[in-house]
This record gives C-alpha cells, structure tokens and sequence, in this order.
C-alpha cells in the first residue's frame, strides 16, 4: 500500500514518513494489533525498503480505559482495585506504589510495621520473577524457542499459588493496601516460597541452558536493537533497558524503599545494549530476586506475630472483634467504608522499580476523599517511546525481537 | 548533601528566573512561567545534570480559571540523586505552552498525551496528535467539566436534548 491510498489520515501522517513513502517507493506495512508477536494490542506503521525498516510509528491507545478518570471520581481506598488493571503482570508492584504514595500523601509512611514491608518485599520480589518469566517465555517463544515458554509458564504458575493462598486471587490482588496489607500471610506462606526459592536457581539454569549460548538464539539477538548509552538517558529509559545499556541505576539503590537499604544483592549491569544484553540483565535479575527472597524469608520469622497494619484506625478498618463492643470501631468502620479517609491539598510523587522499570504515582489530594489527580508514569510507556529509534535499519523480522526485549505490557502502556 | 544541593539549584533558579518554591513532604515543586519553562529546563539538564524527565503530566483545577491548569514535570538527576519538580500554572481554555521536547526528547509522547486528555497545546512540537484516544475523538477527557462517561438514561422527553450532547466522531 502506498501513503496515498491510506485516504483517513494520510495528510495527518504524512510528516511521519519520507518522500519515498509518498512516490510509492517505500512500502507502508501496517503491523497489528491483532498481531501475536507485538504482545497485545499495539499497532506499528512500518515504513519498509525491501525489509529493511525505514520508519516505525507506534500507534498506541487500543487498551485505553480511562482508569486515570476513573480513579479521580472514588475515593483512596476503592481507588486501588483499578491500580491492580494497569500492569496485569506486576499487580502487587503496583498496589505497592499505589499504597505508598497515598500514605506519603495523609503522612503515615513511617507507621507502617516492619511485618508488613517485609511481606512487601517479598511479594514485590515474586512479582518480579513472574514478570520475568511471562517475557522470557514469550519472548523465546517469539524467537523461535517453544519449550522454554512452556517451562516458565509451570515455573510462573507456582508464584500465583502463592498470590492466591494470601490474597485469594491470583493476578488481581489488592493486598497491599494504604496503611499495611489486607491481612496477615497465613501459616503456610512461609512454606510455599521457601519451596519456591529452593527449586528456582536450578530451573533458571535450565533456560539459561536452553538459550544463553544457544547459537540461533544468539543470532537473532546479539547486535540487534542497539541502545547506546547516551540515547538511553536522552530518551528516559530505565529499568532493564537502561541497564543493558551500561547504566547502573536502580531505584532500590538510589531511593530504597521498604526494607531493601538492610539487604544484600546486586544490580546486574550489561555494557552492549542489544537484545541480548537486556536478556542477560533480567536473567540475573530473577537470580537476585531469589537472593533478596530468601533473606526476607528469614527476616518474616523474626517479626512473627506482629501487627501488618498501621494502628491508625483513620486509615485502616478496625478488627472485626472490636465492632461488637466499641462505639469507636463501629464508627471508624462506618466512616472508612462510606467516605474514606480525606487527603491534604498537595502532591506526591513516589516511584519503585518494577520489573519494566521506573513505576511511578503522582498522586495529588485536594482536601477531600478523592483525588485531584492520580497519573501513573508507566515505566511501558516510557520505554516503547524508545522503538522507533531501536528499530531503523533492521529486519522486520529483527523487530519482534526488540519489541520482546522492551518487554512491554499494553495496559500499562495503555492505562 | 542533598537538601544542600537542591537548596543551591532552587536558590540559582530564584534569583535568574524568579521561580517561587513549595515543599510538601520533602518534595520540592518549583512555580515557572510557561514562557521561561524551556530555558528553566535547558539550565537544569546542562548546568545542573537534570537529564531524566521521569513525567510530565498536567492537573485540571476546573472551575478556576487562573490558573485552570498545571503541567507538571518530574526531573530526576542520576549524578545527584535528586529530584525536583516544577510546576507551570496556565489559564483558560485553550493554553499553551512551549513543548521542552528540544531538551528532552522523551517529552514528546508525554506532552501528545496531556494535549490528547487535557487539549493544552505545545507550541512547537514536531508531532501532536492524540495519543491514546482515537484520532476522530472530540473532547479531551481528563478535563473535569468532562463527564465521566457514564450515560443519562434516553427517555421520550428528554431524547433530543441527551442526542445532541452525546460524544461522536467528527463527519
């Protein structure tokens, strides 16, 4: 198809694409969004020379549902169960970021009890790995690698029994909330993952076995989708992207947040910037993630049989045993179910490292029980900005090998 | 170290721009005028190593008029590790503002999607079009005089009047 016979907006995107577009030399392909391989709903206009690509315009915005809107017109607390919706495959990282910045924003980051950043971390810290192995396994299963997508679904599997044995739900959570968690993890938390952590290392292994120094997975990867170091500060990058590209930067070491300032683990960091560099820096992530897992394991005994909320009865339901004899309770119940809790007028910003990079919330309160504003930067969002400038000049065939080593997540590109 | 050297930035930023200070939670926000916001932001990436634009988004304080809008800009310094915000105040209906795209390219899909929620134009910017809403949409709708998108039940008696406020795409 030439650009003139794209008749809708072909005077709109015309800027987009080169002379040779316009003379018919040049051929606009359109890729997706019913397109397995652009892992979900994202369309490309590619400007193709043979195969070779010319130009690349993502055309974003098919999974749009307004959660932004939406969250401005309920308050804090009913709020959160739309945060689970954005980044389906990091739902306990985004209750997380949710949770601190509305506690950032009523003041009562510092009451949150030990327990609780604990149990954070550690679910944080699954997530992380079952992020990590949805975008192995598809992206392996892009290049080619069947068995290996088939292996990190069964390894995945396990973490959302964990999710499910303490929230109930497997990917739509909310179990961290403002003010601490929904409740306590039960008796046979501690069991699942030491479970999990002791079978892990071996099957990374495995994949690693499987793909590292596979020559054909090598051959689609190593020099593909060059991101030097200057363009990944210019554009924004972060997360692995930003990693593989030879910058040391991980919002866990920079600004720790819950209690990763006391343990002990590394930020894996690769100088090439390819495809392949970008697979070798989540590999080890999940290594580390295993590491940082084990010792909050350790550090969970010891705070055995404390309290997972904050005391502050205005920001968290009471126990249901004091509702029977406490006129309090019964009015703090009523008054947090109803109205919610009220925010001072100002904004926050607070951000984590998810598994795709910088998640933050900027999160501004006016006074009353619902937000003025709540937007999410998308660490998806911010990182498929890169694409156009990753793709030029390679293969279509090469592209879907970028678009795997972004590792983006439509709905939370989308909101 | 730090509160130091944000202090030294906020106080540089004071005396050349006249930019006033707001802290809430420790965070800093700084108030620009829109027309100083790309000098602001060329001093803070080239002097001062503020070279990630991690957001950039806008709050709707609809119905107040002046300012109706904020854009917001969240800059972060790898080499500091600091973060500062600032915060442009403008009015009325249709605003605009210079894009910063020139200093940080990543500003660009930002800035297609505050024009796409809010309709705040970017003069300058080599590409606004709507991002995430579809290209025939009409409205811009994290606007707060933008219903929420719930419909009004259509009876007989008030067909007419809910028909002619519904949302459509242009011809």
């Amino acid at each position: 198809m030439t650009l003139q016979q794209m008749e809708i907006t072909a005077d709109e995107l015309r800027h987009l694409f080169t002379e040779r577009a316009i003379e018919g030399e040049t051929m606009i392909l359109n890729m997706g969004p019913q397109h397995p391989s652009t892992h979900g709903v994202l369309r490309l206009m590619l400007e193709l020379d043979g195969e070779v690509i010319v130009n690349c315009v993502p055309d974003i915005g098919f999974l749009h549902t307004g959660v932004e809107k939406n969250m401005e017109a309920k308050n804090y607390i009913k709020a959160e169960v739309m945060v689970d919706r954005l980044d389906y495959l990091n739902t306990m990282g985004n209750n997380l970021v949710y949770s601190m910045a509305v506690e950032k924003l009523v003041g009562i980051q510092d009451d949150i009890p030990e327990r609780a950043q604990v149990i954070r971390t550690i679910l944080v810290e699954l997530q992380r790995i079952a992020s990590h192995l949805v975008w192995l396994g598809t992206h392996a299963l892009d290049l080619a690698a069947m068995s290996v997508f088939l292996y990190c679904f069964r390894e995945r599997e396990m973490i959302l029994e964990i999710f499910e044995l303490v929230s109930g739900q497997r990917m739509m959570t909310t179990y961290i909330r403002p003010g601490g968690l929904w409740r306590d993890v039960p008796e046979d938390f501690y069991d699942a993952v030491k479970r999990f952590i002791d079978y892990f290392p071996r099957r990374i292994q495995q994949y690693e076995d499987l793909l590292t120094e596979n020559p054909l997975f090598k051959q689609r990867t190593v020099g593909i989708g060059v991101l030097k170091k200057e363009d990944a500060i210019r554009w924004g990058a972060t997360g692995p992207v930003l990693r593989g590209s030879g910058i040391k930067y991980d919002i866990r070491k920079a600004r720790p947040y819950l209690i990763y300032d006391a343990l002990d683990f590394d930020i894996p960091v690769r100088e090439e910037g390819d495809v392949y560099a970008r697979y070798l820096v989540r590999m080890e992530e999940m290594r580390q993630s295993v590491k940082i897992v084990r010792q909050a394991l350790e550090w969970l005994k010891k705070t055995e049989g404390q309290p997972v909320r904050t005391q502050n009865r205005k920001f968290v339901p009471p126990p249901k045993s004091e509702l029977a004899h406490s006129m309090e309770a019964v009015i703090h119940h009523f008054k947090y179910w109803t109205e919610g809790f009220k925010a001072p007028k100002g904004a926050v910003y607070v951000a984590v490292e998810s598994p795709r990079g910088e998640l933050g919330v900027y999160l501004e309160g006016n006074g009353g029980p619902k937000p003025q504003r709540v937007h999410f930067r998308t660490p998806s969002f911010a990182n498929l900005q890169l694409l156009p400038l990753l793709a030029k000049g390679h293969m279509v065939a090469d592209l879907v090998a970028i678009i795997g080593s972004i590792d983006i997540v439509l709905g939370d590109v989308d909101r | 170290m730090e509160a130091t050297y944000l202090e030294l930035v906020v106080r540089d930023l004071r005396e050349r721009f006249g930019v006033t200070e707001e802290v809430f939670r420790d965070e800093v926000s700084l108030y620009v005028k829109p027309e100083q916001i790309v000098e602001v932001c060329q001093v803070l990436r080239d002097e001062y190593n503020f070279d990630f634009l991690a957001d950039l988004t806008a709050v709707d304080y609809w119905p107040q008029q002046e300012p109706r809008f904020h854009v917001v800009y969240q800059l972060y310094s790898y080499l500091h590790n600091v973060s500062l915000r600032l915060r442009v105040p403008v009015d009325g209906e249709e605003p605009e503002i210079p894009t910063v795209e020139g200093v940080y390219p990543n500003a660009n899909w930002y800035e297609r999607e505050v024009w796409d929620m809010f309709g705040i134009r970017f003069e300058g910017h080599s590409d606004l079009r709507r991002i995430l809403m579809p290209f025939d949409w009409v409205g811009h709708p994290l606007r707060k005089d933008y219903p929420l998108g719930y419909e009004e039940p259509q009876f007989t008696f008030n067909f007419h009047d809910i028909e002619r406020k519904k949302p459509r795409p242009r011809e």
